[in-house]
């Protein structure tokens, strides 16, 4: 039993990073942008493919490195000829547009690579478990998290050190004194776009190792993104971080006791959440309204 | 527009809708698309209560219309072979949940409003997906199928593709009526302010929590009645009536044929209904067509057919 909750308890952490990971690039554009990014799953689907394309020729870690790179940059490209036109305008319109591109690149990856789901191959040295006793521990899961970890590390050091993270942080919470201050801020919402994007991408080669490719890949996971926002608290990178891995060990531990409910249980926590928290357990005080 | 002019424009309105049955197969229709224009029109005018009238953007109604489809279909399926209490029991099952859930998300606003919507929409599409011994999961739910209706001095057989037609024009008059009603009503006028000032509505002392909560609990009665109508029409549901996409075809018909008019949504519906079809049938990647067309509506059509056609009227 011990073994059994500890089995999903990882399962959940692991499942729980992609959240995060999904998150934080959602939120870094939905805080600077007022953009909900309904592609961002089309975006983690479409590196994933990358990498499987470009692994004949670079391998896995040449994939894991350029594949990533590769969707932000069409990130950035759909920000600059898309969604960049919406900015200022009632959030509606970029909602629906990038819902719009959340099924043209659904259907795109299904025209390209196929409909049926194909694997992804992993060094062989990954998919050993570490122990004979803790069977679940491969070597793919734990390099999982800890890629995930130091991805995530690089986004706080970016943030809080470099000149790009700093005009983003405050780019937040005041655009219009920043741009007066005489910062680009069509500049700066791009590369921010393409930042999340980066994340997307980077979750999508994962995600890949992890479950194999198939066109509704993003589709699957995009919503648990917006929860982990949501419980994690509104405007706060550290808190869809929180959000993102509390869900995913919740809906682990759910599957050890009610299986059916192990999605189910992610929405009752964020509807405790709301009653109790309105702004999210990070939140700050104001954002919501 | 004038009085004179609003009147005859929906008095045409009504009349098409009246003769649909008539003349639907000469521009290439059939009853049953007909019908689910209806049933969508009545969807999206409904959302458009909160989002063009109240200016709260809900991206997830389409939890609302799937529950009233699966209230429908359980009551017939385990119930009462009655297609009334069916109606009922669906549209109080979407009521109730609305009611509960908008209560916890009223106070927030736009985008997060949206996204909360978003991520609650889901936790029914998983419940109907998972509980498979009752909702028949992914395959949906089959087995039970729209009963005669039972008037009293006569029954009415909506088997019948037409007469089921005109039951669903009848409701769809009602809701539509209720709803014109209620925006004419201190009420709706209240909810306008709040749309076009928020602040200043809340410092005349207006309610803002409560009036929201209210039009979004409106507005997703009906819209699971129309759930209801549309699990009729197919004798059959399934997870899809419930899922985010459709919420995402709820709101593009409401833009696409115009927030701000009564009607827009109407003409919305109608336009993406037949669009579907069409190339639905025609290719197997509609959806990249379908996502297109989104795109292409909102960056050169935001105004929607009569957002577009009022501006032209009034310059």
């Amino acid at each position: 039993m011990t073994q059994l909750i500890l089995f999903n308890v990882f399962n959940g952490l692991v499942v729980g990073a992609f959240y995060a990971l999904m998150a934080l690039g959602l939120s870094l554009i939905l805080n600077l942008s007022g953009v909900i990014n309904f592609a961002h799953g089309g975006f983690l689907a479409i590196g994933a493919y990358l990498a499987f394309t470009l692994m004949p020729y670079i391998g896995f870690w040449g994939g894991l490195l350029v594949a990533p790179v590769l969707t932000a940059v069409i990130g950035l490209a759909v920000e600059r000829v898309l969604i960049r036109r919406l900015y200022g305008r009632d959030p509606l319109y970029s909602l629906l547009l990038t819902f719009g591109l959340a099924y043209i690149f659904e259907d795109g990856t299904r025209i390209i690579w196929g409909a049926q789901s194909l694997p992804y191959q992993i060094p062989g040295w990954l998919t050993r478990p570490l122990s004979s006793q803790l069977f679940f521990l491969t070597g793919y899961r734990v390099f999982m998290v800890v890629l995930v970890a130091v991805a995530v590390v690089g986004l706080f050091v970016i943030l809080s050190r470099t000149r790009l993270g700093m005009r983003i942080r405050a780019g937040t919470l005041d655009l219009e004194t920043v741009s007066v201050l005489g910062v680009n801020v069509r500049l700066l919402r791009n590369l921010n776009f393409g930042l999340g994007i980066y994340l997307a991408g980077l979750a999508g080669v994962l995600a890949a190792g992890l479950l194999g490719l198939q066109p509704t890949i993003g589709a699957s996971l995009i919503m648990p993104s917006f929860v982990a926002i949501i419980v994690g608290g509104l405007g706060s990178l550290p808190g869809t971080l929180l959000g993102g891995l509390l869900i995913g060990v919740a809906s682990g531990l759910a599957t050890v006791f009610m299986p059916s409910a192990s999605e189910a249980v992610i929405y009752v926590m964020m509807a405790l959440v709301l009653l109790v928290r309105p702004r999210g357990l990070l939140g700050e005080e104001g954002r919501v309204q | 527009m004038s009085d004179a002019r609003k009147w005859g424009a929906s008095a045409l309105i009504w009349l098409l809708l009246l003769a649909m049955p008539w003349w639907l197969p000469l521009v290439g229709g059939y009853q049953e698309l007909g019908t689910r224009v209806l049933v969508m029109a009545l969807a999206a005018m409904s959302l458009n209560f909160l989002l063009g009238f109240t200016g709260v953007l809900s991206f997830g109604h389409a939890a609302y219309f799937g529950l009233g489809a699966y209230g429908v279909g359980m009551v017939l399926k385990f119930l009462v072979p009655s297609t009334l209490v069916g109606i009922l029991a669906g549209v109080a099952v979407g009521t109730v949940a609305a009611a509960i859930i908008g209560a916890m998300i009223v106070r927030l606003r736009g985008v997060y409003f949206a996204m909360v919507t978003i991520a609650f929409g889901q936790v029914f599409y998983f419940i109907a997906f998972r509980w498979n011994s009752v909702t028949g999961g992914d395959d949906g739910m089959t087995g039970w199928k729209r009963q005669p209706i039972d008037l009293g001095f006569a029954q009415l057989d909506i088997g019948n593709d037409r007469i089921f037609f005109y039951l669903v024009l009848a409701l769809f008059a009602a809701a539509v009526g209720i709803m014109a009603l209620l925006l004419r009503s201190p009420f709706g006028r209240t909810l306008l302010a709040i749309r076009e000032n928020e602040r200043r509505a809340r410092y005349l002392g207006i309610p803002v929590e409560r009036h929201i909560w209210l039009s979004f609990v409106i507005s997703c009665a009906f819209v699971s009645l129309a759930g209801t109508l549309y699990a009729l029409l197919n004798n059959f549901t399934d997870p899809r009536a419930l899922r985010w996409d459709l919420s995402g075809n709820f709101v593009i018909m409401a833009v696409l044929g115009g927030m701000r008019s009564f009607w827009g949504p109407l003409i919305g519906a109608a336009i993406f209904v037949a669009l579907q079809d069409y190339v639905s049938s025609q290719t197997s990647n509609w959806m990249s067509i379908i996502g297109l067309f989104f795109v292409l509506v909102v960056l050169f059509f935001p105004r929607g057919v009569l957002g577009v056609f009022r501006r032209k009227a009034g310059s």
